[in-house]
């Protein structure tokens, strides 16, 4: 699904990315963990697209396909999803439309027609009830004003609209009470298939219990220095960060 | 012969047209020798320090045109709000159109300005309201008044409500090679009386035009006025908008400034209180690129306790455009408790795009809130990112996010099908067709 080769990144002059290898497959869930300024952020911010970063050496594949230089829209297109860390608040562009703007836009890119209103709807009520979101909030401008757990709910279910292939969390447990990281969670596992994949990122293992991971890596100054399966999650949980930083 | 000579020259020929022997001729005359002292307002003057008319008046301008223009409706109907029924006051070339126009005397006066200051029925409206808030010392004011003689005359007396909008259109057909219009329009207010009230004017071809317009609102005890300008011309016209509203006790007025084309535009806007309790709101949305030029300067004058003011203005400037905005609030010392609001956010989005914002707040009473704020900026990067990162295309994104930097503003127009028509474009202006009706 993903294949991400040596990849380097700096943002401005400074180097973030220092060579990470990662292979994730079909059906798998990653998590990446690791201290602050590890590089977590930007990994998945990379992952997206994101053009305030540089890719310096390196490329990104996703089923087999070097996506490096495309544009954000275009790996969308394609079936990356990231939810943000920190949601952007859009006034005057309701839940509903954003969604019906994103879902069309990626249609149209691959050849297909704009998805039938009733269709649309029936989606957006099923996707809803799963995340337990309210039929009125749907209707609020988009993010304009939601709490931080009312954020991160809804891109989950943005990513339950979108249907990506890869979904990419970034820190989507931070600010969420555990009424919210259940829902959130279970939304998330919901999702899941042999079809898709997705990876983690966290700095506690906290959503670990709720999103079971198939591999655990660590990331400390841009590189992946240790990976292992779930177990790992809770013995960094024990030991600390200081362990990793103290064997590198 | 420049402008300002055949302005002079030809108020003779004017006067043979019009009565000569009437109170209004004595305001004319006097009006037309502050034109001739003061002239046209150059750089020189403090407020017209960003915006020069120098180039445009160079223009071979014909000041009075042909009588015989006609326009057959299907082809300005795109202009009108027509998806309701509205009354209209339509003028093609500064002359009515009584085929165009749909007019009333039924209950409210909806009609013409010629008629009103000719007619004696009208005669002590006249001598009540005409000229009577406009800045005397403005020169192109003066230049309006002396050679005022046709335009909108509204009159909503006390306790009536206009059934539907009303609609004023100025046409310029492109006929004269250069041509310039001098609107006048009187708009009165009556206690407990409301209007909603839609204004554009609007060039057919590329001749150039200069509009020098004038307006006054009388907004009496209680009343609402809500009143609306389009100014999406093309890249030939000029439009200088005087607009004095003046306010009493307990009304609520509003005027709503969009912005999108014309060469030159400048908005002089200004709202005097005379009463306690008045509410008014100063709103625009000016989206512009090329050389365009907007400039908004407004004044509101508290002169009275216990009043309000909201000032909220949103620019988007690409290309090489510029524009001002000097707002100007004044809370005079008896004005205690005055809440005044004044907001002007901006985005540049080309590096060659420049905006001159200027707030004035001079404040005499002790005892008021007043708040301003200003911002220059570019989009934001991290929310493009986001949209992005879902799927929607680079030029997409930008126009959802201008659509949301400009919603405050669109979210406050009262007439549902006029705040369709006003998003649908700004979508054409930002040149997107997205998923659904901005």
């Amino acid at each position: 699904m993903l294949s991400i080769k040596n990849l380097h990144a700096r943002v401005e002059d400074k180097d973030i990315l220092r060579g990470i290898n990662l292979e994730v497959k079909a059906g798998e869930v990653h998590a990446i963990m690791g201290p602050n300024g590890s590089g977590k952020s930007t990994l998945s911010s990379v992952i997206a697209g994101n053009e305030n970063y540089e890719v310096t050496e390196g490329n990104i594949y996703l089923e087999g396909e070097d996506i490096s230089e495309f544009a954000p829209e275009e790996r969308a297109h394609k079936g990356v999803f990231l939810s943000f860390q920190y949601p952007v608040e859009i006034p005057g562009v309701s839940v509903t439309n954003f969604m019906k703007t994103a879902i069309n836009e990626s249609r149209k890119a691959n050849g297909l027609e704009e998805m039938p209103a009733n269709e649309m709807l029936k989606m957006i009520r099923e996707k809803s009830e799963l995340l337990e979101i309210d039929r009125k909030f749907l209707s609020r401008s988009l993010n304009e004003g939601f709490s931080g757990g009312e954020k991160k709910r809804n891109e989950i279910f943005q990513m339950a609209m979108l249907e990506p292939k890869l979904a990419i969390l970034d820190e989507t447990d931070s600010g969420l009470d555990i009424d919210a990281l259940r829902i959130v969670a279970n939304g998330v596992n919901k999702l899941r298939s042999e079809d898709n994949a997705v990876i983690v990122i966290t700095h506690y293992q906290r959503l670990l219990d709720y999103i079971v991971p198939d591999f655990v890596h660590v990331l400390y100054n841009g590189k992946i220095v240790k990976s292992g399966g779930k177990e790992l999650a809770y013995e960094l949980e024990e030991k600390g960060y200081d362990w990793i930083k103290s064997e590198n | 012969m420049d402008l300002k000579e055949k302005l002079l020259s030809s108020f003779m020929a004017f006067e043979e047209r019009i009565d000569v022997n009437t109170d209004l001729h004595n305001v004319r005359t006097e009006a037309l020798k502050n034109f001739e002292n003061k002239g046209f307002p150059t750089k020189k003057d403090e407020a017209w320090k960003y915006t020069s008319l120098n180039a445009v008046l160079k223009n071979d301008f014909s000041v009075f045109p042909k009588q015989d223009n006609a326009i057959n409706y299907p082809d300005v109907k795109k202009f009108f709000l027509h998806q309701i029924d509205t009354y209209k006051l339509v003028f093609i070339d500064g002359i009515f159109s009584s085929f165009l126009s749909s007019t009333t005397h039924d209950g409210i006066d909806v009609c013409l300005m010629s008629s009103a200051l000719t007619k004696p029925k009208y005669k002590e409206i006249i001598d009540t309201y005409f000229n009577k808030i406009t800045n005397l010392d403005d020169s192109l004011t003066s230049l309006n008044t002396a050679f005022a003689n046709e335009g909108a005359f509204i009159n909503i007396p006390k306790g009536k409500v206009a059934d539907k909008p009303i609609e004023i259109m100025y046409l310029s057909t492109g006929n004269e090679a250069a041509l310039m219009v001098q609107p006048r329009n009187l708009i009165i207010v009556g206690e407990n009386a409301q209007v909603q009230i839609i204004e554009r004017h609007q060039s057919l071809n590329s001749n150039p035009v200069l509009t020098n317009s004038v307006t006054e609102i009388f907004a009496q005890e209680r009343s609402i006025t809500d009143y609306y300008k389009i100014q999406n011309d093309v890249q030939t016209a000029n439009l200088v908008d005087n607009t004095y509203i003046a306010q009493k006790g307990h009304s609520n007025a509003s005027v709503h400034t969009f912005s999108f084309g014309g060469n030159i535009t400048r908005n002089n806007l200004n709202f005097y209180h005379q009463g306690e309790r008045i509410d008014s709101t100063l709103k625009g949305i000016t989206i512009i690129g090329d050389k365009q030029h907007v400039d908004h300067y407004t004044l509101v004058r508290h002169a009275t306790p216990n009043c309000e003011s909201h000032q909220n203005y949103k620019s988007i400037f690409d290309g090489s455009s510029t524009g001002v905005f000097n707002g100007k609030i004044y809370v005079e010392k008896e004005a205690q408790k005055t809440d005044a609001f004044q907001q002007n956010n901006n985005i540049l989005i080309s590096e060659k795009a420049t905006i001159n914002a200027k707030p004035q707040l001079e404040i005499f009473a002790d005892d008021v809130k007043c708040s301003h704020g200003c911002t220059v900026g570019q989009l934001d990067e991290s929310a493009m990112f986001y949209m992005q990162s879902r799927g929607i295309p680079k030029k997409e994104a930008k126009a959802l996010l201008m659509y949301a930097f400009s919603n405050e503003v669109i979210e406050s127009i009262r007439i549902p099908e006029l705040k369709d028509r006003i998003t649908k474009l700004i979508a054409s202006k930002l040149g997107v067709n997205i998923g659904f009706d901005l």
